[in-house]
């Protein structure tokens, strides 16, 4: 009938039930809070009552020295964190799917598993193992080096300023290791049997083979991974956490954003919590988060050369 | 025979080289689970070497089941994680189905505004939620840990199921509207068992990251009544951070649901992640 008389479609009620129950729970849970959160730190508490007070927050936290010393602190940490992971874990995850994708290589399946079941362990599991192997109270990681040779090598390198924070991104490594990898390796099987074949006619072999043929074709994926990696590390909290406390000790040389999200907004020892300056922590990371995608959607994935497969 | 001698050097460097990472990458958590059977005494003179009959000891264990209430933050855990997938799989599979099947005003906008949360971490909200469950007195609740795991596994689960469910063949679907079917029955009866398997491979992704967190349990559920198995294992080991056979049983108690998980699910994890990648 309706049809009939406006000419128009009646209205689709089904399409609205179908979306309705998603895209409420996301936007009250997650888009809200987030777009709350960006406005939050525009405003602070003055004698108990809140103020607006536009960019003030983010004034202080970069150049007044009560925040600005442990802001920049935290940054340039998180920026080493996603150094070290990106040259240590994504080469050595590429290098470990390239062997397990030999073909006839016996016992992948056992190999892939195992490599990648660090990544399902929770991180007080991984944080507080580590933290118990690399104990000199323990001695296990001396033992171990003392067996190569490289005992002179052992420090307790958790309690040292110097080595902290290269050691906690190592543990991250160990433990994320297997994302790069089975990503890497899904991306090497999904290249045609019929074109390596042709490589061989051609006389390309072995490893220039990798490098030549097999590596174009997984740059996408090679993106992919950095960009995960970045996200996931600008927003890690948990593992220095249960490795460092939330005070990322020692003196702050492991703290992240992520840590001092959690300390400015929940408070630490002698300083109060403050919900607009973790706010403001958290829309700084957000737009570093932000621009960081921006950054791999709009420039490098529009210049990664895709291959028809 | 030259030939078949050197492929066989390089296949036992291949082999080499990945039981090597596999040490690396299996070593800690058997170091882990070994001790933790182990009296003091011998997790300290020999932490390499297997339990025997004279350094056997569960009193880690005894410790961890006296002190803790590890069966009812292992509870909590499997409630929190079991209701959100529930909601997830559902609410996503909804979502997916209406963004893939109809076109409409807003489709592509829609998909977009729910892909944002696939990059942007929940995590970064955390202010405004703690302050929202504050207002619907939902702190220490199981609730607000479900809500919050419900909205952050949706926009992958949408975005994974609707790749999917744009395969399904348009006959199907439209010989059940010829038959008098409506919408919601095509949906449950035709569309959902075609994605079962991509659902088990959304389940499996939603389900680690929930079960792992310690940020909003920390935040939002710290009490006794609703920690999850994972805060509980982080206060348990701290406050007992001296006592090493109940930090080492806390430990192995933590990583057996994973594993156990692990080993039903591994296949279809990993068939899941490389069918993914090969579209």
């Amino acid at each position: 009938m309706d049809r009939q008389e406006s000419g128009r479609k009646p209205f689709r009620w089904h399409i609205l039930v179908f979306l309705l129950p998603a895209t409420s729970v996301y936007t009250l849970v997650m888009i809200y809070p987030l777009a709350e959160t960006l406005r939050l730190s525009l405003f602070r508490e003055v004698d108990n009552s809140t103020v607006f007070v536009g960019l003030a927050n983010f004034a202080d936290l970069f150049f007044d020295s009560r925040w600005s010393d442990q802001f920049w602190n935290a940054l340039w940490n998180n920026i080493y964190f996603f150094i070290v992971n990106m040259l240590v874990q994504n080469p050595i995850g590429i290098a470990l799917a390239a062997l397990l994708s030999i073909p006839r290589l016996r016992g992948r399946s056992f190999y892939r598993t195992a490599i990648f079941l660090p990544t399902l362990l929770s991180f007080v599991i991984v944080g507080f193992g580590w933290k118990l192997i690399l104990s000199p109270l323990w001695g296990v990681a001396p033992t171990l080096l003392d067996f190569v040779g490289l005992k002179f090598l052992f420090a307790p390198w958790l309690g040292k300023e110097a080595y902290a924070l290269t050691t906690v991104a190592l543990v991250s490594v160990w433990q994320f290791i297997g994302l790069p990898m089975i990503l890497i390796y899904a991306a090497l099987l999904s290249i045609p049997e019929e074109l390596m074949e042709a490589a061989e006619c051609d006389g390309v072999t072995g490893a220039a083979q990798f490098w030549k043929i097999k590596l174009p074709l997984i740059l996408p994926t090679i993106g992919i991974i950095s960009i995960l990696t970045f996200v996931g590390n600008f927003n890690a909290f948990d593992l220095i956490y249960t490795m460092q406390g939330a005070l990322a000790g020692p003196n702050f040389s492991t703290d992240l954003l992520g840590t001092l999200l959690y300390r400015t907004f929940f408070g630490h020892q002698l300083q109060l919590g403050d919900p607009n300056m973790g706010a403001t922590v958290a829309t700084v990371m957000f737009l570093i988060i932000l621009s960081g995608v921006a950054l791999y959607l709009f420039v490098i994935q529009r210049r990664i050369t895709r291959y028809q497969m | 025979m030259r030939l078949s001698h050197r492929s066989l050097t390089r296949s036992a460097l291949i082999h080499l080289i990945l039981g090597a990472y596999t040490v690396i990458a299996l070593f800690p958590v058997i170091l882990i689970a070994i001790n933790s059977f182990k009296t003091r005494k011998a997790i300290f003179r020999s932490p390499l070497s297997l339990p025997d009959t004279e350094s056997f000891s569960l009193i880690g264990y005894e410790t961890v089941l006296k002190q803790g209430d590890f069966f009812g933050y292992f509870l909590n855990s499997l409630t929190v994680t079991l209701v959100s997938l529930f909601f997830v799989l559902l609410f996503g599979a909804m979502a997916a189905f209406a963004l893939s099947e109809y076109r409409f005003r807003g489709n592509t906008l829609t998909g977009l505004y729910l892909a944002l949360g696939i990059m942007i971490p929940i995590r970064l909200g955390t202010v405004a939620i703690l302050q929202m469950m504050a207002d619907l007195q939902l702190v220490n609740t199981l609730w607000s840990l479900i809500l919050v795991y419900t909205a952050q596994g949706l926009p992958l689960a949408i975005f994974i199921l609707s790749e999917f469910m744009r395969q399904i063949s348009d006959d199907l679907k439209n010989a059940g509207r010829i038959d008098g079917l409506s919408e919601y029955v095509i949906f449950y009866r035709l569309v959902l068992p075609l994605v079962c398997p991509a659902m088990a491979t959304v389940a499996v992704f939603t389900m680690i990251p929930i079960w792992n967190d310690l940020w909003f349990p920390l935040i939002l559920a710290p009490g006794e009544e609703t920690k999850t198995i994972t805060l509980g294992a982080q206060v348990f080991i701290g406050q007992f951070v001296t006592n090493w056979n109940a930090v080492l049983a806390a430990l192995t108690l933590a990583i057996v649901p994973v594993l156990v998980l692990y080993v039903i699910f591994s296949r279809q994890l990993i068939a899941g992640i490389t069918s993914g990648a090969v579209k």
